[in-house]
């Protein structure tokens, strides 16, 4: 049976594996986000916490994700769903680049715009929300485009604690010695990080700010 | 007005100090020691002086960008301190060298910001838009729409004036303005500030290391050397003043002769 025809029979399991993989990726990403972006600001704000704050997620991203998973498995309330365990261990690994661009993005803007900002008598609250995300929002999404591909990959692994996804196949494949087995769940997983990247791309570049 | 309201001081410095701070003051913290000075309403006051001698510190303690280690910057008979950081900063126009105008943000927007931030009625920040175009020579037809990154280096600076003065500020600060200008857009864009001055009233306060720009600006020169205030002059007398740190100035002032003889 060549992997065309494999692909073919299997095309609801695909599907339905994919869409879990979808699921996982962007319910983590949005957490990250929602997360990400105000450390990010905080650590701009407040540049004490800025060790505290990138060196926490720094930690996150240097622990085995298979390890996580694993390690996440006993906490009570994340136990009990496999799903939510692996969200959470998926947005812990997303938050380091997001929090690290959302820091470069705003320090990156030119310091005489944010001075003339000030001394026109624009409010913290004013200066953030109408001059700093507008002009960092490029570089914050740059943060999240790589975080989404770093996600896609890492989300494949969720399938060893059992929160499904296109990892499922993979680790079908390997314990069957099955090839076609392993290239259904990597090859939607690469075309799904690829599209990702693609389009978070396109976004990117229609949000960045023109050089003064 | 009161017929002495010309000789009211809008801003005043009292022996103000100011040091960096987490620094060791002793050494190289100590910017600025003891300043006293004012400047009266209508006015305009050039702060001269060379790189690092405290003349853009001096220009930003009165907006409160900065705040004294020692002394007090009064404004309108309050000391900065003692204002609503917002509310002052919204009655000073503030134009600088780099301008910073917002890349974001058509001509438009940039100069509509301070009445958009106070809210006026939108027919009423458009028409002021219009008219403060056409005061720093821009046609508001062509320019409205358009983005900072899309004009010359002088027509940014004319729009970076006309925010400044949007809302109509009783106080302008200006540091280098005129800096990042090629020589015949800076002489062009200072006559034309020349001409506005007198038309405006305004208190101003220009930082400068150009000495023809503070005789030409100025109505009184407060020259500051590495801190301190070494003396208040009107043009004249800084033309011909004996002390030796203002005759480096004026001796260095580039006459045709001198021009000449160096080539």
């Amino acid at each position: 049976m060549n992997l065309a025809t494999f692909f073919l029979r299997h095309r609801d399991e695909i599907f339905r594996a994919t869409l879990e993989h979808i699921w996982l990726v962007g319910a983590a990403m949005l957490l990250a986000v929602v997360i990400g972006v105000p450390l990010g600001i905080l650590v701009t704000r407040r540049r004490w916490l800025s060790n505290s704050i990138l060196g926490s997620a720094n930690v996150a991203e240097t622990i085995p994700s298979l390890a996580l998973f694993g390690f996440l498995l006993p906490v009570p309330w994340l136990g009990e769903r496999a799903d939510r365990l692996a969200i959470l261990a998926l947005t812990l690994y997303a938050l380091l680049p997001i929090i690290r661009n959302t820091v470069a993005g705003i320090d990156g803007i030119d310091p005489a715009v944010r001075e003339s900002a000030k001394a026109m008598g624009m409010t913290d609250r004013q200066i953030l929300f109408q001059v700093e995300l507008p002009l960092s929002l490029s570089t914050v999404l740059a943060g999240v485009r790589v975080a989404t591909v770093l996600t896609i990959g890492i989300a494949t692994i969720a399938a060893a604690v059992g929160a499904g996804g296109l990892g499922e196949f993979i680790f079908r494949g390997l314990a069957m010695v099955n090839d076609q087995l392993i290239l259904a769940g990597a090859i939607p997983a690469a075309v799904l990080a690829l599209t990702a990247d693609l389009l978070l791309g396109l976004l990117e570049r229609r949000l960045r700010p023109v050089k003064a | 007005m009161s017929p002495d309201s010309s000789r009211e001081p809008v801003i005043e410095f009292r022996d103000v100090t100011y040091e960096l701070p987490q620094t060791n003051a002793s050494t190289h913290g100590r910017l600025l020691r003891d300043l006293n000075f004012s400047v009266l309403r209508g006015e305009t006051m050039v702060l001269l002086g060379r790189s690092g001698s405290g003349k853009t510190t001096a220009l930003k303690l009165i907006n409160r960008l900065r705040e004294p280690s020692h002394g007090e910057v009064r404004v309108e008979g309050r000391s900065t301190i003692e204002w609503d950081p917002i509310a002052l900063r919204r009655r000073i126009g503030y134009v600088i060298q780099e301008i910073g105008l917002f890349p974001h943000f058509t001509i438009e927007r940039n100069v509509s910001l301070v009445p958009r931030l106070e809210a006026w009625p939108t027919d009423r920040t458009r028409a002021r838009v219009k008219e403060l175009l056409n005061l720093v020579g821009l046609a508001p037809e062509s320019f409205l729409e358009r983005y900072p990154h899309q004009l010359s280096g002088g027509q940014r600076q004319r729009v970076g004036l006309a925010r400044a003065l949007a809302a109509d500020p009783a106080i302008l600060l200006m540091d280098e303005p005129f800096g990042a200008l090629d020589p015949l857009t800076r002489d062009e864009v200072r006559r034309e500030f020349h001409a506005l001055q007198q038309r405006l009233g305004k208190t101003i306060v220009i930082v400068t290391h150009d000495v023809s720009e503070a005789l030409i600006l100025g109505t009184r020169i407060g020259l500051l050397e590495a801190g301190t205030l070494a003396g208040v002059y009107s043009p004249q007398e800084f033309l011909q003043s004996a002390d030796p740190r203002s005759k480096a100035y004026v001796d260095h002032l580039p006459t045709r002769s001198r021009l000449e003889e160096s080539l």
